[in-house]
């Protein structure tokens, strides 16, 4: 091996698409706006303020509001590659063989799998539960603020590898869980897979460590006297989400290790031969997997259980059974994964276990949904927009579970298994669920994060392309999988089929509108944000702490730590005339800003890269290279600073002179 | 948050961090011993010729010899941490056992089905 | 419900007091517990390779079992050096106590020692199997053995680097608490490193050799 090849290792000017038209396009669009992005935040002197004030930010509102940033960066990236596959599958019939070969095809559906599930609900999840967790429950951070903000950047620069895998190169066409032996080197020998193990590595490091983060802060951080059953019900869903995390996402590691052993060392772990067996990976893989949909889910179920009372007027119904319902939905969660390879072949015993376990964990859910309908029923309901998302969330997720329990039987199963029943069963529930829980939150909590509402009449518009484009894009897959139709296919044979495409191509469309207006939404709220200000920090009259601070709150949240005497803390406070302290602030104790966890990161990216390509020497020495840098880092035992009182009680009284303005 | 050594108070042990005394590891360490060596007896000297009743019994004393690190070397006890770690230790090991017996469970049913000359009697262990 | 009967505004008519905690107030450190909740993630991966080698275990490919290739002697001298190890640490841990860091430095020595011992016996075994043909490229059941025992190496490896670097960091600024507070969290991952290795040593040793 030459001094080339060992620097280089497999990359070369080849790896560049430039004989792909899309692409070549694509880069030269991306490029572009890049520049200008750059040139924008150079023109506007905005580095210093970018990597002092946020890249470098150890607190978790800022690292939430990145994390929230990135999710709806790479949405538009991960729509783009739905809308290309609905115009595919809605031109393609017969002798038309639509714009897209088979072998790029494979890669839009594999990298939108990957997107949306890792790089879009991951990190908006991810974000709500960092930016909100310490507010309600009265700290001023997360356990280990450090750990938070490396968090970010390894999910970070795990999009960036994927990204990357746009112009360097290629994607997998293995579809977003990549099993062997289709992912195993003999049958995908490119760099595709090998940037879908290491992005995933990379982000999953984070993803996990993150999860230790926000148990250890709901365990050891909550104000005195908010003991776990007078948590806000988002708490405790933040909660078991990340024990989830912590149980889960090992197992992702170690199969993908196991994947990228096959791949690397030649092992035979996954291969035909050897003595490997490939369905051990599809049978640790969604042992991972089942869990990590609940992951996605739980946390919007905790949202909604705030948004519906503070919307509703009324203290949520069966505060207990939500909690419980969650726990044992947490537990009955590592207890179904089999059903989502019912065929396989494990037989009629094993199938019939599963299928009755996949079937009980429906029922937490429903307890869970009747608890809303309960506590809306003989409320004041105000129809703002968080409240639409969650009325169409019930809805529409409430269709997803059902067809979740067809599936659940394993006959009806072997039918639909694969097929667009499927496809349209999980976008239902996940779109539903998750997203529409997303833009829920997202409105909610946008006043106190931003310190301004958003526009409402944008945000309604947004709302009703939405609802509307997701059943005219869903609908038809339910009929079309009914009759047979397989998943990931580019190319139909059948023209009678083609009706229920383009009807879903125009639902894709009517979705992009929802996006559409939502981004003008953000645009028209920041030009607007005086008129949309909150003065108050609590413009939904809202029942939990975090409404108790300014909006955006300060860096340290609280100047004197809340004590809780009952659920519902803040609104216990207002209902007992609580006045806000005015004096008598003492120093706070906080942590510093650090460059450690970008830098770390960076290296682990680096490495990452290195290892896709092949380029070892690179490998090896940005392995050293991270490693000396995290030993160099626990050698700084000056990580903290005080706030002094005084600065304290000149933002408090910033605040005491802006809510007597707000009540003249 | 990580404390600054201003708060770095002096006591015997502090909150949260477990006491340990040489009574406790001396004790673990002898248990521990006897629990390696008996096993390793067992097979090298070829004690039982029953290849299940061996592995039942190393088993048993693998789990023994756990508990005995669980409770000699890393202080385990139901009020460490609040509970939290008993708490945090009992669910991992119900989804190490639901891995494990999950796996070989589901594992053995799909070779037998879809592998049937790969499945003979000693195709798992 | 509420924990409180009466109304929360004091005798007084403070309304500000009643809800809020001690200026001074300070969260609980949650260092060891965060630690011990990343332990319990180690143990799923870990988990998941006693799995994968359960599976794949006997899937010998025409090639040779662990009858043929495990060296149960090497094995109960490996065993040892690391018990040993986890003992000397728990020395370590006793002195840290008493905070003598002379005392502390020693043990952790000692305990890096064994544990480099346990390294090499383990790359020797290695070296061996690859030389005679048994590496991880030759069955899944050697894939499998060399993963699972490979990882405890690798974790082995991670905790000595770690321990010379703490060995530093005690060296230079003493037995403070922060470093108290390492030291437990690198003692918690040397003694799970030893159960992992009681699990190791049954299930893919001792079990393995059996007929």
């Amino acid at each position: 091996m030459n001094l080339s090849q060992l620097v280089f290792g497999r990359l070369s000017w080849d790896a560049l698409p430039l004989h792909v038209p899309i692409l070549l396009g694509t880069f030269i669009a991306v490029a572009v706006l890049g520049v200008a992005l750059l040139g924008a935040i150079t023109h506007f002197r905005l580095w210093g303020t970018l990597w002092r004030d946020w890249f470098t930010s150890i607190d978790h509102k800022k690292i939430g509001i990145m994390y929230m940033v990135l999710g709806l960066v790479m949405l538009l990236r991960g729509f783009a590659d739905a809308l290309m596959m609905r115009l595919q599958q809605a031109m393609a019939f017969g002798d038309n063989a639509g714009y897209l070969p088979p072998e790029h095809y494979d890669q839009i559906f594999t990298a939108h799998g990957v997107i949306m599930i890792f790089f879009v609900a991951m990190p908006l999840v991810t974000g709500l539960m960092n930016y909100l967790v310490p507010l309600q429950i009265g700290a001023r951070d997360v356990a280990f603020p450090f750990l938070n903000n490396f968090s970010f950047w390894m999910t970070t620069f795990g999009a960036v590898l994927v990204m990357a895998s746009l112009f360097i190169g290629e994607f997998a066409k293995t579809g977003w869980l990549a099993y062997p032996p289709l992912s195993g080197i003999d049958y995908s020998p490119d760099v595709g897979v090998d940037y879908y193990i290491w992005a995933l590595q990379i982000a999953g490091v984070g993803t996990l460590l993150s999860g230790v983060n926000l148990v250890a802060t709901i365990v050891k951080m909550r104000a005195p006297g908010m003991n776990l059953m007078k948590m806000p019900v988002f708490t405790w869903t933040a909660l078991c989400t990340n024990v989830l995390i912590v149980a889960a996402f090992p197992v992702l590691t170690a199969v993908l290790a196991l994947l990228s052993l096959d791949r690397y060392a030649g092992t035979h772990f996954f291969t035909n031969d050897g003595g490997g067996n490939a369905m051990m990976y599809v049978n640790l893989i969604w042992i991972w997997g089942h869990p990590e949909v609940y992951i996605l889910i739980l946390p919007l179920f905790g949202a909604f259980s705030e948004i519906v009372p503070t919307f509703t007027g009324k203290r949520l119904f069966g505060y207990t059974s939500m909690v419980y319902a969650t726990i044992v939905i947490t537990i009955l969660s590592y207890l179904v994964w089999l059903h989502h390879f019912f065929t396989m072949g494990s037989g009629a015993s094993v199938n019939s276990f599963f299928g009755i376990t996949t079937m009980i964990i429906s029922i937490p859910t429903g307890a869970k949904i009747f608890n809303w309908l309960f506590t809306m029923y003989r409320g004041r309901i105000r129809f703002e927009v968080p409240m639409l998302w969650t009325l169409g969330f019930m809805t529409t997720f409430v269709i997803g579970g059902m067809t979740g329990v067809m599936l659940a039987v394993p006959p009806a199963d072997f039918v639909l298994h694969n097929s667009l029943f499927l496809i349209a069963h999980f976008h239902n529930v996940i779109i539903g669920g998750v997203l529409f829980g997303l833009f829920a939150a997202i409105n909610y909590w946008a006043p106190k994060a931003l310190g301004f509402r958003l526009d409402p009449f944008w945000g309604k518009c947004s709302f009703w392309f939405w609802l509307v484009g997701f059943v005219l894009a869903f609908a038809p897959l339910y009929v079309l999988g009914f009759m047979g139709v397989t998943r990931r296919l580019s190319h139909f044979d059948d023209p009678s089929l083609q009706v229920w495409f383009v009807m879903a191509l125009v639902g894709a469309l009517l979705i992009l509108c929802g996006i559409a207006c939502m981004l003008i939404q953000f645009w028209v709220s920041w030009r607007r944000r005086e008129q949309l200000r909150d003065v108050t920090g609590d413009p939904w009259d809202g029942r939990t702490l975090e409404w108790s601070t300014s909006s955006p709150p300060p860096d340290y949240n609280f100047a004197f730590t809340p004590r809780v005497h009952d659920t519902d803390a803040w609104y216990d406070m207002k209902r007992r005339g609580y006045e806000r302290p005015t004096k008598g602030f003492t120093d706070i104790h906080m942590p510093k800003n650090t460059g450690a966890g970008f830098i770390i990161a960076a290296l682990c990216a680096l490495c990452g890269f290195a290892l896709i390509w092949h380029m070892w020497l690179v490998a090896g020495v940005s392995f050293a290279a991270m490693l000396v840098a995290v030993i160099m880092h626990t050698f700084n035992y000056n990580r903290d600073f005080h706030i002094p009182a005084e600065d304290v009680t000149r933002t408090e009284d910033a605040r005491t002179q802006a809510l007597a303005a707000a009540h003249v | 948050m990580s404390n600054a050594s201003h708060h770095d108070t002096e006591h015997d042990h502090e909150s949260g961090a477990p006491h340990s005394t040489l009574r406790g590891y001396l004790t673990g360490f002898v248990l521990s011993v006897v629990l390696t060596a008996i096993p390793f007896w067992l097979v090298m000297g070829k004690v039982f010729p029953s290849s299940t009743l061996t592995a039942a019994i190393l088993l048993a004393f693998a789990a023994v010899q756990i508990v005995v690190h669980m409770i000699y070397f890393l202080h385990m006890d139901a009020k460490s941490e609040g509970g939290w770690n008993l708490l945090a230790l009992i669910f991992t090991l119900v989804l190490v056992v639901i891995t494990l017996a999950g796996s070989i469970w589901v594992m053995y049913h799909l070779n037998v089905n879809m592998m049937p000359a790969m499945s003979g009697p000693s195709s798992m262990p | 419900m509420s924990d409180l009967a009466l109304p929360v505004v004091s005798p007084s008519g403070d309304r500000t007091a009643p809800f809020l905690a001690r200026a001074d107030h300070h969260p609980e450190n949650g260092t060891l517990l965060g630690f011990w909740l990343y332990l319990m993630s180690d143990c799923l991966v870990f988990a998941c390779l006693f799995a994968t080698y359960g599976v794949l275990g006997r899937s010998y490919a025409g090639g040779a079992g662990g009858a043929q290739l495990f060296e149960l002697p090497l094995v109960a001298l490996n065993t040892s050096l690391l018990l040993l190890s986890s003992i000397t640490y728990g020395f370590a841990m006793l002195e840290m106590q008493r905070r003598r860091v002379r005392a502390t430095l020693v043990w952790l020595v000692i305990t890096g020692l064994f544990g480099l011992g346990f390294l090499g016996v383990e790359l020797y075994e290695f070296a061996h199997l690859i030389a005679e043909g048994h590496g991880p490229q030759r069955s899944a059941f050697l894939s499998s053995f060399f993963a699972l025992v490979g990882t405890h190496g690798l974790h082995v490896t991670f905790g000595i680097v770690w321990l010379v670097t703490l060995m530093a960091q005690v060296g230079r600024h003493g037995l403070i608490a922060e470093n108290r507070r390492r030291l437990a969290c690198l003692s918690m991952f040397w003694h799970f490193l030893d159960v992992v290795w009681i699990g190791v040593f049954t299930f893919v040793y001792l079990m393995g050799v059996l007929p």
